[in-house]
């Protein structure tokens, strides 16, 4: 139990959930900025998406496909960094509660 | 064009039939592993992040993501591609935000982690609620969509098709709990990702496999606005709310997010993620093509003589393109759909009424293994029976109010309370109860007051509230009930112990 509160209080769990909230907020971030923004184009910039880009297709269908791409690859960025970066960090931590 | 559709072909029984034969044989496998209460919720926790991505794909894709989504490409063109964006975004929110805390703090249900440091009774009671509400009305949509979907593809009565999915499916939970609910849920994705594929491809030989064939084949038929957006999101308010709804619904759905108890830790708790996102994200990128393919090869007119909704696209167009035996494929694929995701939400159900509202309240913690599975399997025959009736009941009903429904519960009752009980600290039994119940019943009662149901069910001339979706003011104001109540009724207890909490969310230390 003192080992726990004294692991709260140090500085490299600290810094360890601050990175990790971090690192959530921006890709949360950015998920919001494509799929809100794609959304609000449909909404007030149908022009946009209906412009062609080749003699039929218009943007509007690529953007779809992109946001989806988007999502995968955030959540792909995500889980690379949190399976090698963060779960470093974690262990070490972990390695200095058991001393 | 005549079709087969409506009545039972030999191609059709022959493919339901081996597919119920084999997820029968799996839970029999399954159920002589299930003794213990966490081989009955999870697995054991022995699933693979690669199963598991398929599992929680299987739970997610619903008969609405493909024979809805195929369908209303089908007859409104790009406005259906909007709706397949939105049913993905929130995942790789789920990771970011809920994923890892969930599975290192919980044991079975969501409803552990909002009650891990504070008032087991008051906070089991009403997150159980919350969960349940929203796998009810998940459920009554799913189960309406079925006994139409049934009905339309094999000609049974309504009725009759409501009790089929209803048993088949209680047998596999019953006596397979999750581990036999995961292999049915893992053999629908694989069967519905390798269905569409096929189908995909099939439409695209049709046009060179060049996707800009289909698409001025489809702006020769109907005109360039078909792949336009059109008259979906005329009001980005309503829009921008809808999409809140989908984003963080899916952060609050007790059937998704029991599915990270069934791995061993967050390291594959995160890859199942990405493996889902990959594999929905696949299915939302090519269902569009098989959408359009129906609307220029099978044509708008008689896909809406079949079925207003268009429900029937993507079944006319694999019949058209594969004949009857194909037809048979697809059509069982689509009640394996059904099936898996009832199974889903019913173990769900019964999750959130055994554990958490059985052991954790009634019995204050104590009680037996072989009591706990016991009272999980009555829990569950009870879901079961219920969503039989409630299928029956709710017969004719519009099946998007109970999903929109089902969704804006769980992000208004069950999300915000899940988050902060992870992230601040000042979170008290008493704000997080008051938030639960006033998400509840803000997002049920705006939905009954919103042009969905006061207008097109109840059939007056303006709704009392403007938007269809609520999800904009309801998961606002239990965010904002959480701060006010909890700093008006604070709690010291539950503040000293997150910092307990805290060190186990971050570095899983205790976690099972």
């Amino acid at each position: 139990m003192k080992d726990i509160k004294k692991i709260e209080a140090s500085r490299e769990f600290k810094s360890l959930v601050a990175l990790r909230w971090a690192m959530a907020g921006v890709l949360t971030l950015l998920v919001f900025i494509s799929y809100y923004g794609f959304i609000l184009m449909v909404g007030y910039s149908k022009a946009t998406l209906a412009r062609k880009i080749s003699e039929v297709t218009p943007l509007g269908i690529p953007l779809v496909v992109a946001v989806i791409i988007v999502s995968f690859i955030l959540t792909l960025v995500y889980v690379f960094w949190a399976n090698s970066k963060y779960d470093t960090m974690v262990e070490y931590l972990r390695k200095s509660l058991d001393h | 064009m005549p079709s087969a559709l409506g009545q039972p072909t030999t191609s059709g029984i022959l493919f339901f039939l081996l597919f119920v034969g084999i997820s029968l044989a799996i839970t029999y496998w399954a159920a002589r592993r299930t003794k213990t209460t966490t081989e009955y919720y999870a697995a054991a926790r022995s699933i693979t992040a690669f199963q598991n991505g398929l599992a929680l794909a299987g739970d997610y894709m619903s008969a609405a993501s493909f024979l809805g989504i195929a369908g209303m490409v089908a007859l409104k063109g790009f406005d259906g591609m909007i709706y397949a964006v939105g049913w993905l975004v929130g995942w790789p929110v789920l990771l970011f935000l809920v994923a890892e805390p969930l599975r290192n703090l919980g044991k079975y249900t969501f409803a552990d982690v909002v009650a891990y440091r504070l008032q087991n009774k008051p906070i089991r009671i009403a997150a159980a609620i919350g969960g349940i509400l929203t796998v009810t009305f998940y459920l009554i949509a799913q189960m309406v969509g079925a006994g139409n979907l049934i009905k339309l593809m094999f000609g049974f009565s309504y009725e009759t098709a409501i009790i089929i999915v209803g048993l088949v499916m209680l047998v596999y939970v019953l006596f397979g709990g999750m581990i036999a609910t995961t292999w049915v849920q893992i053999i629908k994705a694989v069967l519905l990702l390798a269905g569409v594929t096929f189908l995909t491809l099939l439409t695209l030989a049709h046009f060179g496999f060049q996707p800009g064939a289909l698409y001025a084949a489809v702006a020769a038929k109907y005109g360039q606005a078909a792949l336009e957006p059109g008259t979906l999101v005329s009001n980005p308010l309503d829009a921008v709310s809808l999409g809140l709804a989908l984003m963080f619904g899916l952060l609050g759905l007790p059937h998704i997010l029991m599915r990270f108890y069934t791995v061993p830790d967050a390291k594959e708790a995160r890859k199942s993620v990405a493996y889902a996102t990959g594999f929905i994200g696949f299915f939302y990128c090519i269902i569009p093509l098989v959408g359009f393919g129906a609307s220029v090869l099978v044509g708008r007119e008689v896909i809406g003589t079949v079925d207003k909704g268009g429900n029937m696209a993507a079944l006319l167009l694999s019949e058209l393109l594969g004949g009857t035996p194909f037809l048979g494929f697809i059509a069982a694929v689509a009640f394996a759909t059904i099936l898996a995701v009832v199974a889903g939400l019913t173990l769900a159900g019964a999750s959130a009424l055994s554990h958490d509202i059985y052991v954790n309240v009634v019995k204050g913690g104590r009680a037996t293994e072989m009591e706990q599975v016991k009272v999980a399997r009555v829990a569950t025959v009870f879901v079961g029976i219920l969503a039989i009736i409630l299928g029956i009941v709710f017969k004719g009903q519009n099946v998007a109010f109970m999903v929109g429904l089902a969704f804006a519960v769980a992000c208004s009752a069950n999300f915000p309370a899940l988050f902060l009980s992870i992230v601040w600290r000042k979170l008290s039994t008493a704000g997080a109860t008051a938030s639960i119940i006033v998400g509840a019943l803000l997002a049920t009662t705006l939905i009954i007051l919103s042009p969905t149901v006061w207008v097109d069910v109840f059939k007056n001339p303006a709704p009392i509230f403007p938007l269809k979706n609520p999800a904009i003011v309801s998961m606002t104001a239990s965010f904002v009930t959480a701060f006010v109540v909890s700093l008006l009724v604070p709690e010291k207890e539950a503040e000293s112990r997150f910092e307990a909490e805290k060190v186990r969310t971050y570095l899983a230390l205790g976690a099972e």
